[in-house]
């Protein structure tokens, strides 16, 4: 068993914006289609409240994974997975940006601001606009099911790391169980 | 005789003439309105209404202002709330397409300040609504520029679902900056 394993700080944030974006992206798709209705408002509020908040966290991720090296990956990977492995968690990381800035941008448009928990307001960085709305709602709705097929793809490597290869790639960003 | 008689005409007609009659323009002005959604505000507009002004910055207390707005023309923003606020929880526009307000009041606060009361009826209930404006001329035509709150629930605008305040705020903020035209 290798000892080297991501800091606590690490597998906390990761498994906590897990947890979120998932929910993000379950609310996304089931608010999209609501009626009108006081019900529709809240989520939506609340919707980007948490959008927000993932995005602080990514910022969080940013500056630890800055600060502080990742465990290497296993030494017999072959290069293209390694290259794979780096491409794809670079992906990751854009568009756990991308997706939050995009829907701000969009309420910016649509004309209506973000608020951080109705108290903290985010600047409109864009003028009301209702093509313009649009689209950057097509876009948000796409960057996220190309952030699903990516994860996918994550989850499925990580779990072959585990199944297949036997290796500590899986259980390195496990909380240690306390025995 | 016909001299006085023409001049009792003339002195009849003078306050009128001094009076300027104005009518709005309705591409060169705003009929705007400001409300809290989930704490955050959020603005919409009028499209569709029509204004006429009787302004003499001299004697103010004459000065009359007959608004009509066509309910139907709202601009929320979105296209379903558009919908849903002609519907019967809101303004109800099948039987309440018009909100009309029609001063009885104006006085003057001071340099181009002044104030005008009236009756603003919507959705079949009327309330006094006082409103400070600025009066500014520009040649043939002038601005008033001014705003004042409303709450919904006065009017029964909002009802079932929508009649906490917590997703959409009682108070509405209305602003309006009408450009007019004198002398038609």
């Amino acid at each position: 068993m290798s000892a080297a394993r991501y800091t606590p700080v690490a597998i906390g944030l990761h498994w906590i914006v897990a947890a979120l974006l998932a929910a993000l992206f379950g609310v996304g798709l089931y608010m999209h289609g609501l009626p009108l209705s006081p019900w529709k408002l809240k989520v939506y509020s609340w919707h980007k409240w948490a959008g927000v908040t993932a995005f602080a966290l990514l910022l969080l991720r940013f500056a630890w994974r800055a600060t502080h090296r990742p465990p290497a990956l296993p030494a017999a990977m072959p290069a293209w997975q390694r290259g794979a492995a780096h491409a794809g968690h670079a992906l990751l990381y854009v568009l756990m940006a991308a997706i939050p800035l995009t829907g701000w941008l969009m309420s910016s448009a649509k004309g209506f601001q973000t608020v951080w928990f109705g108290v903290l307001p985010i600047p409109d960085l864009l003028e009301k606009n209702k093509e313009l709305g649009e689209v950057l709602g097509e876009v948000h709705e796409w960057l996220n099911y190309l952030l699903a097929a990516v994860v996918a793809g994550h989850a499925g490597a990580a779990l072959k790391h585990h199944v297949v290869d036997r290796d500590d790639v899986l259980t390195r960003m496990l909380p240690r169980r306390s025995s | 005789m016909k001299k006085l008689l023409l001049g009792l005409i003339a002195a009849a007609l003078l306050p009128i003439a001094h009076a300027a009659q104005y009518a709005v323009t309705p591409d060169r002005s705003a009929l705007t309105f400001t409300y809290k959604q989930m704490g955050v505000p959020v603005e919409g507009r009028f499209r569709k209404y029509s204004a006429r002004i009787d302004f003499d910055p001299a004697k103010p207390a004459a000065a009359k202002a007959v608004i009509d707005v066509d309910l139907a023309g709202i601009d929320t923003g979105l296209p379903e709330a558009d919908e849903e606020v002609k519907g019967k929880d809101w303004f109800d526009v099948k039987n309440y397409p018009q909100a009309h307000f029609e001063s009885t009041a104006v006085k003057a606060l001071g340099g181009n300040r002044y104030e005008a009361s009236g009756k603003l009826t919507m959705h079949g209930r009327t309330q006094i609504v006082t409103a400070p404006f600025t009066y500014g001329p520009q040649g043939n035509a002038a601005q008033f520029e001014g705003s004042f709150t409303l709450k919904r629930a006065d009017y029964g605008i909002g009802q079932g679902e929508w009649a906490d305040f917590g997703t959409v705020a009682n108070e509405i903020q209305i602003k309006f900056r009408f450009l007019a035209t004198a002398g038609k």
